[in-house]
């Protein structure tokens, strides 16, 4: 059992969502993110994703785009990742690394699995992976005690849907809507039957990622997912803030009021 | 030689590396693909578009006056450069856009470098009246003004792409963007025998036709098989087209030319299977420039259509398993060679195709005056005029 099993397990037990951070290793500077992590974690966030930049993120809209470029300017690599993944879990916070698959297999995957445990990291959620593309990372974080996570979208079909989840540990993350990462207006209904649907083929917890920004949006979220996952919300604030000490005070703020979101959602 | 699975895998390149939203597409398009290549209606549909709207077959010429720079090698030009829009690109794109109408899509998007590939979707698209959306480097969309033109003409709206390096490779990320959030109504006219499985394959398919009139052009001219078949190669969609029908001829030696720029050993080239190291780009496993954290290096040659980082995974493994070889062209021998067939043979052709010319130079030379060399001209040099004029200094 992860130390992320464990967290999910602890907020189904307390009838709850969890909240997930995201952040960029290397953003807004290499220093900058670890106090980043320490602020989200103080704030009450769960569990938290370490992004590891990527120069093709198809995935991610304008915001996470800045970010990585931002970082991989900076010099981040797979030092800085796991880095900013030891700090994190050190704190006694779930953690995790969210990366495209090249990185991973440039590092070599039986040594990337390896190196997430070794830095106490509990899993890798990786949104381009296939799972006809696996096998060798399956091995790998078995033979690692991590949580291999998958991505599955509202387009996702029911017989495709068992296949994914059934390679899945840690938690389903289920995309909200058909599109990239960035705040939304409103999130998708889209979600809701996915979830609905996911419950119907896996045990595991389902979280929800894509478009989350707001406290009303994390409590509507929370009344039938597990988890509530927000990234690009807090990037924005980064990018947006006058200097760091400002960045890190609104990134606290937000992450105080989605913290009480994914607690009045039941 | 098919060393293609289910997967779409050719050795340990190919498959699938994209976000779970795309799947349902992509299975969708594989299946419309595979029961089209079966279906005589489709065939027959796509053979008269060719005959009567791209202008096939198209011709071979033989190169005389350019032979005698190349050790006295007969040279042979499979004329793609007189389809419509200039370009084998046309090949493509009317076989995408059947697909897509079979589909029931009504918007197609692509990605363009130089934007022959765009032009060619646009025309494509307002010939079956589909939306068109090309998404173009913003770098690109000032060094080839006129493509995003000629684009507009056709009733596309194209989009400057600003992020990252705001060439061909943030293209592509910016259209597989538009294919996620869009994928419900759009089809994904990819340009390249690169992408996601079934892409390589498919646009193989709607190629191989280069290859299939040419070897029964040369048995025809020549009574035999040619010694050497030599082509471009970018993504390499125009090198497979050629080299297809020629794979199981083992005697037949298959080159393909990569984009060197000031040379591989600069650093500032395009040869990702020369100077290239195996891994994942845009969907696909296969030669990447990259550096050790896995990142994308930025790819460095005179012509736009070549200036990709990443190349097709059927290339990777014919290179893999030695049934094709992959040297270098540098911008210089490349300009050179097209200087010398525009003055030799009347004939302009692409800054890309020039470098095929110019691994016909070396590689007539090697084999000698009983050679017989076809080379793949992919497309015309009118785009390039404006590049050209400034490389050999030509006042405009």
């Amino acid at each position: 059992m992860t130390a992320l099993d464990s967290v999910l397990e602890k907020c189904r037990a307390e009838n709850r969502a969890a909240l997930i951070a995201y952040i960029p290793a290397g953003f807004p500077s290499r220093q900058g993110c670890l106090k980043v992590i320490q602020t989200l974690v103080d704030a009450g966030v769960d569990a938290i994703e370490i992004g590891f930049p990527y120069s093709d993120p198809v995935m991610d809209g304008p915001v996470i785009q800045e970010a990585a470029d931002i970082s991989l300017k900076g010099g981040t690599g797979a030092t800085e990742v796991f880095e900013a993944l030891k700090v994190a879990s050190d704190t006694g916070t779930a953690s995790v690394v969210m990366t495209y698959w090249n990185p991973i297999e440039r590092y070599g995957v039986e040594k990337f699995a390896a190196s997430i445990a070794e830095n106490g990291g509990a899993g890798v959620i990786t949104p381009d992976l296939t799972i006809e593309e696996s096998e060798t990372w399956l091995a790998a974080t078995k033979a690692n005690s991590i949580n291999p996570i998958y991505v599955v979208a509202p387009s996702t079909k029911d017989p495709r849907l068992v296949r994914v989840t059934s390679k899945t540990g840690g938690f389903v993350y289920a995309a909200s809507s058909m599109g990239v990462t960035g705040t939304r207006e409103s999130v998708s209904i889209d979600a809701k039957d996915l979830v609905s649907r996911i419950r119907k083929v896996s045990d595991l917890p389902v979280c929800v990622g894509l478009g989350v920004s707001t406290r009303d949006q994390a409590k509507s979220l929370a009344a039938y997912a597990d988890g509530v996952i927000v990234g690009s919300a807090f990037i924005k604030l980064l990018l947006n803030a006058k200097d760091e000490q400002a960045g890190l005070e609104a990134v606290s703020q937000l992450a105080k009021e989605l913290a009480i979101g994914v607690r009045e959602g039941r | 030689m098919e060393s293609f699975d289910v997967l779409g895998h050719f050795g340990q390149y190919g498959g699938r590396f994209v976000p779970e939203a795309l799947i349902e597409a992509l299975d969708e398009l594989e299946a419309v693909h595979n029961q089209t290549q079966k279906d005589p209606v489709f065939l027959a549909e796509l053979a008269e578009l060719h005959r009567t709207y791209t202008g096939r077959p198209s011709i071979i010429t033989e190169a005389k006056r350019f032979s005698e720079h190349a050790g006295g090698a007969r040279i042979f030009l499979k004329r793609e450069d007189l389809n419509h829009t200039g370009s084998h690109k046309i090949n493509n794109v009317l076989g995408q856009a059947l697909l897509t109408k079979r589909m029931g899509k009504k918007r197609i998007i692509a990605e363009t470098g130089a934007g022959q590939h765009g032009v060619a979707a646009a025309t494509a698209a307002a010939l079956m009246g589909l939306k068109c959306v090309v998404y173009m480097g913003e770098e690109d969309t000032r060094r080839q003004s006129l493509n995003v033109a000629r684009m507009k003409l056709l009733g596309a709206e194209v989009v400057a792409v600003t992020s990252g390096s705001k060439t061909l490779k943030d293209a592509i990320n910016e259209a597989m963007r538009d294919w996620v959030t869009n994928v419900h109504d759009t089809h994904y006219m990819l340009g390249t025998v690169a992408g996601p499985h079934p892409f390589p394959t498919m646009v193989r398919d709607f190629h191989k036709i280069i290859g299939e009139e040419s070897r029964e052009q040369m048995l025809e001219i020549t009574g035999r098989l040619p010694d050497a078949v030599l082509a471009c190669v970018g993504g390499g969609s125009n090198a497979i087209g050629i080299f297809n029908a020629f794979i199981p001829d083992a005697n037949v030696r298959l080159i393909g030319l990569e984009a060197g720029g000031d040379g591989v050993e600069t650093g500032h080239h395009a040869a990702t299977i020369t100077g290239g190291t195996p891994g994942v780009l845009h969907g696909t496993r296969s030669y990447v420039l990259q550096d050790k954290n896995g990142q994308t290096v930025e790819s460095h040659s005179i012509s736009a259509g070549l200036d990709y980082p990443g190349v097709g995974p059927e290339h990777a493994y014919l290179h893999d398993v030695g049934r094709a070889e992959y040297r270098a062209i540098n911008d210089d021998a490349a300009m050179n060679a097209f200087a010398l067939l525009s003055k030799t043979e009347g004939i302009i052709p692409a800054i890309e195709t020039a470098h095929a010319l110019a691994g016909a130079l070396i590689i007539g030379n090697e084999l000698g005056p009983k050679a017989n060399l076809l080379i793949n001209l992919s497309g015309r040099g009118d785009k390039d005029v404006q590049t050209a004029a400034q490389y050999f200094g030509i006042p405009l």
